[in-house]
């Protein structure tokens, strides 16, 4: 009942949406995904978006409770949250209002700024690198290098052959290595689907009884 | 000052705030970050209920009178038992029912990313840029292949994935990072034109 169930549902359910990519039936086409599947998907979503808001909130409110450290910074994750909620849930969500100006004035210029400064570390991290002097890693900055001024006017004036270097990199060893990784990858993944399905992987489920 | 105006400080002021982490972590960094995930689960859940909850549960139970969707809708009640000692069991239903769709991925994940690979590997190899292609990608594959010891003439063609892949990692490197300048070209268009040409 506790494990067994929910096992059966996976294996099972597992076993029909097989045949749904490769029976293209009204029954398993349209009665099984369209009529069940997808409905009951979708009524089930927004509890599991609730899961994560309670998660979240329960771990700042244990941080505070225990007087972690940095704690006093979980009281500026409920003032967001609160405010931002009661004004989509009060206001609305249409432009002009309070809680799209707190994602056009706040959220959008931290969380752009927050990927920028990636920028800088991705900047010391090759550096980082380059001072290893080893072959491997100075091959990696090199293929960077072009890849970079190849994309701006700079690299046409250094060089006019950059760009077609660079694509050439792009089309031949990038493609050669990605693809590699992708079929790795993808017999990866079909290993753990299939693990799943056999029930052999369970983990998802939890741990406890 | 005009409303755009202050609109452009508060955000001027934030962008400032998270760069302020390139000199040392700080406490107006620290608040930011904690503001940020608040909005933005905020936002979330705002929508998660306005584009989710009431299209596709509320409106069709109790305005389309769709009574089998209270079964979903008590599945998903479910989830919420993972936060109580006697019931946290009763949410590996809505897990197990959302993981029924692997199935499909078995074959989805088959034809998308071993198919259609292995068929774009397989063309006959008219000029050298494919033979190099066709030796990358043999070599990058016998490189995850660990039940043969890479040593001798083997391991030094095995190792050639391995240059392969520096190179390949390189490439994408570099484009992440021009994508990261370009936002960080952004953020210092907003401060130069949007706030302070608008301040002086």
């Amino acid at each position: 009942m506790k494990k067994t169930i929910p096992l059966i549902i996976v294996i099972v359910g597992g076993i029909i949406f097989l045949l749904w990519v490769f029976v293209p039936h009204k029954i398993m086409a349209d009665d099984f995904y369209y009529e069940f599947f997808t409905p009951w998907a979708r009524a089930m979503a927004p509890f599991a978006a609730l899961l994560g808001v309670m998660s979240l909130s329960m771990m700042h409110t244990a941080k505070i409770k225990r007087r972690a450290p940095k704690w006093q910074y979980s009281y500026f994750f409920f003032a967001g949250f609160l405010i931002t909620t009661l004004a989509g849930f009060i206001g609305g969500t249409q432009k002009g209002g309070i809680f799209m100006w707190m994602f056009e004035n706040m959220a959008m210029p931290m969380s752009a700024t927050m990927f920028s400064l990636l920028a800088f570390y991705m900047a010391s991290a090759a550096y980082k690198a380059f001072r290893a002097r080893s072959v491997e890693a100075t091959v990696l900055l090199l293929a960077a290098i072009i890849v970079m001024l190849a994309q701006v006017p700079m690299g046409v004036k250094i060089s006019k052959h950059l760009p077609t270097i660079s694509q050439w990199i792009l089309d031949v060893p990038n493609l050669a290595s990605k693809r590699g990784i992708m079929l790795g990858v993808g017999l990866g993944s079909v290993a753990t689907t299939l693990k799943i399905m056999l029930g052999i992987e369970r983990s998802y489920l939890g741990g406890g009884e | 000052m005009t409303f755009e105006l202050f609109s452009n400080l508060v955000g001027a002021f934030f962008t400032l705030a998270i760069f302020s982490f390139l000199y040392k972590d700080n406490p107006l960094y620290q608040m930011s970050e904690q503001l940020l995930v608040g909005i933005s689960l905020g936002y979330g859940l705002v929508y998660s209920y306005e584009r989710v909850f009431i299209p596709y549960l509320w409106q069709p139970i109790f305005l389309k009178h769709q009574w089998p969707l209270i079964v979903p809708a008590i599945l998903g009640m479910f989830y919420l038992l993972r936060f109580t000692r006697k019931f946290s069991w009763l949410s590996r239903y809505p897990i197990a029912f959302s993981m029924m769709s692997v199935g499909a991925s078995v074959a989805l994940a088959m034809h998308s990313l071993i198919l259609v690979q292995m068929r774009q590997a397989m063309i006959p190899i008219e000029n050298f840029n494919l033979f190099l292609i066709f030796i990358g990608t043999i070599t990058v594959l016998l490189y995850f292949f660990f039940s043969k010891a890479h040593t001798g003439v083997y391991g030094k063609f095995v190792s050639v994935g391995k240059w392969y892949m520096m190179v390949g990692f390189g490439a994408s490197f570099g484009l992440t990072v021009m994508a990261r300048i370009s936002l960080l070209i952004g953020r210092i268009q907003f401060l130069v034109n949007d706030v302070f040409g608008k301040l002086f």
